[in-house]
């Protein structure tokens, strides 16, 4: 990594959440444990992964949403205190998965919209809060007309429209999309994303793109990192991980992607993992994903595999990538 | 049409798409047109005005309503006033049967031809029109579970939203606290508090003297025991809202907790609040009218709904009429507001419907 500055740079985030096992015993459920990585003014870094791995949590703990259990987290150069939060607000914000849960049913929309400007109050009068809701409006495409109405009134795309004209209020450099098209349909799904990519290219922030859909995630990110069990198992530029997935994870996760071909689609080889993931409860030793790993062996039982930079720009966490990368020819995308 | 449209095939059951027209500007606009804007609570009033019972009731408390704020000015007797002849007490105006007149009445009317307002209800043992004393006694007992249920609201949402919203230890404790006031016998505590307070507040005077000591203790009572089920409904329903995304967003934003609470959490939880009230004044009349009924109600010679109920029972055999008056108010207030009540929630909270 170069020495420019980074707008986020995350250094061993970790994240437990206390769980209670009969009596009066706790347990650290390891959401996230160890996640290191850094994003730059106006890049969008695509975090993907299966259920349950911690890609959510990741998000909301930046945000501190969660009060993390280690790790550091550095904002534009500052570290990221509990003191000096309030006033970061104001610079990263949250788009969230669920349009329809994530709006208050009984707040109209210049309401939600105008909320961050109420609480970090970014207006001297009546008129200029209203001139922004309405310039906001405009910039996700909503009419002005729509101001006055309820979220329920709206569809999904809209309502997701809403979210991110509320999360854009302030003016933010960072924006963590929780999985933002997840819960639309294919044809609003491509105009959300296009819109996240138009607003990068106007104003600028960057992107924390959550998503389990890896087609929209490639669209979107510039790089792209894969979670596993709580831990960042590779981390790559968005072509080179598709074109060159090195832990065998990533592979399997990339070959589970359908291509609109049936020749090339015919020809795949799909690589399907056998068991289920562990529980983040009494993850595996070693390596996490050793117990459905197919290159699996007795030493990555051992100690942990480190995120190391295998090409220029290529994190993988791996102890056994020659093994791995003789599976390379099998499951290239495209 | 353009070029570049796909050629069809002439055997092709493909659907000719030459036969589509572009959409105009004035078509697309159509589009967009959206249906009036509702409010939630505009929507929630027209179904409750939709449902026959709730205005009905409605209908009957409004009336009750006007009869009580009215009659006194109308009527010339005052509730604590014995009907008089001549400057003393009129002896044959003691319990006179609905709309008849005391023998001395009968005798003024035909010296002097006129008319005087006629005893409506008759009149008590005390030779007192009873019809404004049933009107005072609603107006107590309408008051008693109109303000009982007040404190109950503010102290149960107050108590309710800490504890839902603080989770965790806090609440863990406030809620062992509301079980233990959940157990505590009610009654016995109204008997001991009247008790202590007639000692407290003997000699006071204004309002309190007015109500007597009973009714202060009803009031402290419903503001130190009732409050629970409030709190209780209240807490459960936030902790529910609560999970809602769109907290998590407030959060994101910076948003102070107490106005998260205030702004996103209490107005979703409002409709269970409203219905929870409207169920509570009647429990609070019959609380009280049960309290008065008992002897424990308001002082003497103030009426309420339960006292001249438990009044009437001594004559209950020659004068059943004077038991029945009361009993038919409460019966009508109460009935009138539980289905306003289950209106209110069918109206607001679709979900809660058995």
């Amino acid at each position: 990594m170069s020495e420019e500055k980074m707008l986020v740079d995350v250094r061993e985030l970790k994240q437990y959440f206390p769980v209670r096992t009969g009596w009066g015993k706790v347990l650290p459920l390891k959401a996230v444990d160890g996640v290191s990585f850094t994003i730059r003014h106006g890049e969008t870094l695509g975090l993907v992964g299966e259920s349950g791995c911690g890609k959510t949590t990741v998000g909301r703990t930046l945000l501190r949403l969660y009060k993390p259990t280690g790790g550091e987290f550095y904002f534009d150069g500052e570290l990221v205190t509990e003191k000096n939060m309030p006033s970061l607000r104001k610079q990263m914000q949250m788009v969230f998965q669920d349009p329809y849960s994530s709006l208050n049913p009984r707040m109209t929309v210049e309401d939600i919209i105008g909320e961050p400007l109420d609480v970090h109050h970014l207006y001297s009068n009546k008129a200029e809060r209203r001139e922004k809701i309405l310039s906001l409006m405009e910039t996700v495409g909503l009419n002005a007309e729509h101001a006055t109405r309820y979220a329920h009134e709206f569809s999904g795309g809209q309502r997701q429209r809403i979210g991110i004209a509320r999360a854009l209020a302030v003016n933010p450099k960072f924006i963590v999309c929780d999985e933002p098209v997840s819960a639309l349909d294919v044809s609003i799904q491509a105009q959300v994303v296009n819109m996240f990519e138009e607003l990068q290219e106007k104003l600028g922030v960057a992107y924390l793109f959550i998503a389990h859909d890896l087609l929209v995630v490639r669209h979107i990110s510039h790089r792209i990192a894969v979670m596993y069990l709580g831990r960042m198992v590779e981390l790559a530029d968005a072509d080179e991980i598709y074109d060159h997935p090195m832990h065998p994870y990533s592979k399997s996760l990339l070959s589970s992607v359908p291509i609109p071909d049936p020749r090339i689609a015919r020809e795949r080889r799909r690589i399907v993992l056998s068991g289920d993931i562990p529980s983040p409860l009494n993850a595996p030793s070693g390596c996490p994903f050793r117990t459905r790993c197919p290159y699996g062996q007795d030493d990555c039982a051992e100690c942990m595999p480190e995120l190391k930079e295998v090409e220029s720009g290529h994190f993988v966490a791996c102890h056994h990538m020659e093994d791995a990368a003789r599976m390379k020819e099998g499951v290239q995308l495209r | 049409m353009s070029e570049d449209m796909p050629k069809k095939n002439p055997l092709s059951l493909q659907i000719d798409l030459k036969k589509f027209e572009p959409a105009t500007e004035e078509e697309k606009k159509q589009q967009d047109v959206m249906s009036k804007s509702t409010t939630f609570f505009r929507d929630s009033m027209k179904k409750l005005f939709r449902n026959p019972l709730a205005v009905f009731s409605i209908i009957v408390l409004v009336l009750i309503l006007l009869v009580i704020i009215f009659a006194p000015m109308i009527v010339p007797y005052g509730y604590s006033e014995m009907l008089k002849f001549n400057g003393t007490k009129d002896k044959t105006a003691m319990n006179l049967a609905p709309f008849t007149y005391s023998v001395n009445e009968q005798k003024y009317m035909a010296e002097h031809g006129v008319k005087l307002f006629p005893h409506i209800f008759g009149t008590d043992e005390l030779s007192r029109d009873y019809f404004i004393r049933v009107v005072y006694g609603t107006r107590v007992s309408l008051a008693v579970g109109f303000f009982a249920s007040l404190i109950v609201l503010v102290i149960g949402v107050l108590y309710g939203s800490i504890s839902g919203y603080c989770g965790g230890r806090v609440d863990l404790i406030m809620m062992r606290i509301v079980d233990v006031i959940y157990s505590l016998p009610d009654m016995l505590v109204i008997i001991l508090l009247s008790v202590v307070l007639k000692e407290l507040l003997d000699g006071s005077t204004g309002i309190i003297a007015k109500l007597g000591t009973n009714m202060v203790s009803i009031f402290i009572v419903f503001g130190m025991l009732y409050w629970v089920g409030m709190a209780r409904l209240v807490r459960g329903q936030i902790l529910s809202v609560k999970e809602n995304e769109y907290v998590l967003a407030a959060k994101s934003i910076g948003t102070k907790s107490s106005r998260i609470v205030r702004r996103h959490i209490l107005p979703n939880c409002l409709s269970v609040i409203i219905i929870t009230t409207a169920l509570q004044i009647p429990s609070a009349i019959f609380t009280e009218s049960f309290l008065s009924f008992i002897g424990l109600g308001v002082a003497a010679p103030m009426p309420s709904l339960g006292s001249l109920a438990n009044n009437a029972r001594q004559g209950m055999q020659s004068y059943p009429y004077k038991l029945m008056f009361p009993a038919l108010t409460i019966c009508l207030i109460v009935l009138a507001l539980n289905l306003l009540g289950d209106g209110l929630r069918d109206a607001l909270d679709p979900k809660l419907r058995k």
